[in-house]
């Protein structure tokens, strides 16, 4: 076992836990924006009113009685997720990729009823997967449909797409591809594979699974190192216009890239993750840092992309 | 960066308060900053309530005197309205004398005393007092001249008389004379006995004090019977019929004469408040040599009541478990299930020890953990669930109480201390981790958990810092500063060393 040594870490600029909380989440996040990205209701109405590219929602689940009427909104929906507004880490996401009657089949291939689907329902609503155990709302929206040219990188689940946007800029990002491992979620503490990306052209930087180094999905075997994803631009855009939809100064946005609509806001996130550095071998606070060196950050959204290229862009390949 | 310096002088100026009023306290006053040796030390407060009948109203109550080997430390009185006056007898003995002119509610007299044991003596020589011959009916006379015989038969003198007498009626194995003489006399069977023992001319007086237990809120007085023989005087505990002082009675009384007397009410009764404090003898003593005047002793935990200083002294140690949280999570950066969990599960360990607690909490987590994976078949709403967790795990720390005490051990009835609510949400929260992101983050959480609260544990019982931490409450202050500085640590945790080892330009 091996570790790391403080100087070293401070040296490649790496943002731990606690400045994380104290200086930049603290400093950055106002408490009473959180409700905006805890809840995914509130978020997606928000990007709606803002004219951001988000999925479909087909219906919204509130109460326990509401349930009845939950095979009237699924009518002639073939493709579906059901999640929890309040939901975190994954939890509580249903997704149903094809339908025949009455029989639902999820993603993994396993086949439910509407009852299964009903109780599930149920259970979003009671709390089961929310932060606390809150009572929640079930949220039913339109399945997203990858891209075809992240399809070699996923295995049963939908890579979303993570960018760290602090005072508006986009400082890094990342991709996270579903695992056989991670059970289908996108999450990297559960084994999902982390691809670092590089800001300037979407190109991948280095690919971890479990803190470790890796250059091949486990899974489908395919390389990361030739990863290149498609709208780089656009999908940064998407992520950095979040900023002046939400106040947030510092936080994370999930997209994920729809073959026929492009890059869809998923998500927010105002506590993101630290895992981000490992996957891009780069420390974020050396880049924080930078933006709050600028003198002015009062900018048009498409003005701060293009600069944060210019500064975060050209990482060396890993691989 | 101005939130920063601020918090840096706040918690400095806290810091330096803290610590200044220790070390005024260590030196001024004279309190040990270390333990020392240690003596159990209790505080007996003896609560008199009543209610007045209208007119005049006086309470007398005798005062113990030293006896036994037992030394009074101090003693306080409060009384707030009433005259108060201490009246000494020929003999030495004391009575406190509370009066007043008019009361038209019920009222409660407090009289609050320190004592330790320095010596085991036994209580020595007392006036003989004269034996006064009980007035009985024809049928009781003739009852008890039969008992009387029977026992005088069977014994060899007074004192075997006394014994086997108690030991009829501690074992309920009575004969008919025996019985016809104490039935209806439950509460008072202290009578019968010492009618008995007049009426078999022997001299017996009755000796008042209290059974020091600590923790007890509502303690009565206790009496034990003395038989006088060959010169000298033995004592009997009618309960349970062993002869000689026990070591924890404080004897309060010693005689036929009445602790309490109460003029103008009624329903009085007189109930006490114990509390043992394992102290150094020196603390107590300085305490005493400097008490009055000094602010600082004035305003001191020990000035509290004695009931509310037992409930401090646990109290005062919540700060140094949360502060073990605390540098765990933000320093060492190991996680918890709830960020205080692990106190209130240390404070459990406190009053069950450590290894029956952990033993315990285990089984009872174990046992939960299982129950509930059926539970979640069930579907039922969260709030209900719950519900079942909290009454199911009530139920289990009832089972393993009655098991383990009929297999003999009795450590198990602690079990009560375990915060139920709080094993309760660690079963639900658990069951959900484990369902959600598998068993290896249960073992994590919990882990760190259990780590926290056991390391929390360990502090807490230390010797120094009990001491510390109820002597010198100040260093809370201290401790705030601390805390307030930790909340400004943006460093890296231990944790974050490993977590991006792989960052080391080495590694490849």
């Amino acid at each position: 076992m091996k570790f790391i040594s403080p100087r070293e870490l401070r040296e490649l600029g790496v943002l731990g836990m606690n400045s994380r909380n104290v200086n930049y989440i603290g400093r950055r996040n106002p408490r009473k924006l959180f409700p905006l990205v805890d809840n995914k209701l509130k978020t997606k109405r928000l990007a709606q009113e803002h004219g951001m590219n988000v999925p479909e929602l087909y219906g919204v689940v509130k109460i326990q009685h509401e349930i009845q009427d939950l095979e009237a909104i699924l009518e002639g929906l073939e493709r579906f997720v059901i999640k929890p507004a309040q939901g975190s880490g994954g939890k509580g996401i249903l997704v149903i990729s094809e339908r025949s009657g009455h029989e639902f089949t999820k993603s993994s291939g396993a086949v439910l009823n509407l009852r299964d689907v009903k109780r599930h329902t149920s259970n979003i609503l009671s709390g089961l997967y929310s932060l606390g155990g809150r009572p929640d709302v079930a949220m039913i929206e339109d399945m997203i449909i990858f891209d075809p040219i992240l399809s070699h990188f996923s295995y049963e689940g939908v890579p979303d797409i993570r960018v760290i946007v602090y005072r508006g800029f986009p400082v890094m990002a990342m991709i996270r591809c579903a695992t056989h491992a991670s059970d289908g979620k996108a999450n990297l503490h559960q084994g999902a594979v982390g691809v670092g990306l590089d800001i300037e052209t979407g190109h991948s930087i280095c690919a971890v699974q479990k803190n470790v180094k890796i250059t091949k999905h486990p899974d489908t075997g395919y390389g990361f190192e030739d990863m290149k994803l498609p709208h780089w631009e656009q999908l940064l855009t998407l992520a950095c216009g979040c900023y002046e939809m939400t106040g947030l100064g510092y936080f994370g946005a999930d997209i994920v890239l729809d073959k026929h609509r492009g890059p869809m806001i998923l998500e927010l996130n105002a506590r993101p993750g630290l895992a981000i550095q490992i996957a891009n071998q780069a420390g974020l606070a050396k880049r924080l840092k930078s933006i709050d060196k600028m003198k002015s950050i009062a900018m048009p959204v498409e003005e701060r992309v293009a600069l944060s290229r210019q500064l975060f862009g050209q990482q060396p390949s890993m691989f | 960066m101005s939130s920063k310096i601020q918090i840096i002088v706040v918690a400095g100026i806290l810091i330096a308060i803290g610590l200044g009023l220790t070390l005024y306290k260590r030196f001024e006053l004279g309190f040990p900053l270390l333990p020392g040796e240690r003596q159990d030390v209790w505080t007996v407060e003896s609560k008199v309530t009543f209610n007045p009948t209208g007119g005049p109203v006086e309470i007398s109550m005798a005062l113990p005197e030293p006896r036994a080997g037992w030394v009074l430390l101090d003693e306080n009185f409060a009384s707030s309205g009433f005259g108060f006056s201490i009246a000494e007898g020929a003999d030495g003995s004391r009575q406190a004398k509370w009066t007043r002119q008019t009361l038209d509610r019920p009222a409660t007299l407090y009289y609050k005393l320190q004592t330790y044991r320095s010596d085991e003596f036994g209580l020595g020589a007392s006036p003989v007092p004269d034996i006064v011959l009980p007035e009985l009916t024809d049928d009781r006379r003739a009852a008890m001249n039969r008992v009387v015989e029977k026992l005088r038969e069977r014994s060899s003198g007074p004192i075997s008389f006394t014994a086997l007498l108690l030991e009829q009626l501690v074992d309920e194995k009575m004969d008919q004379d025996t019985s016809f003489l104490f039935a209806g006399h439950e509460s008072g069977h202290l009578g019968v006995i010492m009618d008995v023992l007049a009426f078999a001319g022997i001299p017996a007086q009755r000796v008042k004090g209290v059974f020091l237990e600590g923790g007890r809120r509502r303690q009565q007085i206790s009496t034990l019977v003395e038989v006088f023989d060959d010169g000298r005087w033995h004592l009997f505990n009618p309960h349970n019929a062993q002869m000689g002082l026990p070591v924890n009675f404080f004897v309060w009384e010693r005689g036929e004469r009445f602790i309490l007397d109460v003029i103008g009410g009624n329903s009085s009764q007189l109930e006490f408040a114990l509390v043992k404090n394992t102290l150094p003898v020196k603390t107590v003593l300085s305490m005493e040599q400097q008490a009055g005047g000094k602010l600082m002793l004035d305003f001191s935990i020990y000035s509290l009541p004695v009931e509310q200083q037992g409930m401090f002294k646990g109290l005062l140690l919540v700060p140094v478990g949360a502060l073990v949280v605390v540098l765990l999570r933000v320093l060492v950066g190991i996680r918890t299930s709830g960020t205080f969990m692990p106190i209130l599960i240390a404070l459990g360990f406190i009053q069950t020890t450590l290894l029956a607690g952990l033993i315990i909490f285990l089984m009872v987590v174990g046992a939960g953990l299982w129950i509930r994976s059926y539970l979640s078949h069930l579907n039922l709403l969260l709030v209900a669930r719950i519900t079942a967790v909290v009454i199911m795990v009530i139920l289990l720390m009832a089972a393993l109480s009655i098991v383990s005490y009929k297999l003999g051990f009795n450590q198990a009835l602690t079990v009560t201390y375990l915060p139920t609510i709080i094993l309760s949400w660690t079963i639900e929260r658990m069951s959900i981790l484990w369902e959600e992101e598998g068993p290896h983050e249960v073992l994590i959480q919990g882990g760190g958990s259990l780590f926290a609260a056991i390391l929390a544990y360990l502090l807490m019982t230390v010797e120094l810092i009990e001491h510390l931490t109820f002597n010198f409450p100040e260093l809370m202050i201290s401790l705030l500063g601390v805390v307030l500085l930790l909340g400004k640590y943006t460093g890296y945790r231990l944790s974050e060393l490993y977590r991006f080892r792989y960052l080391r330009k080495d590694w490849q």
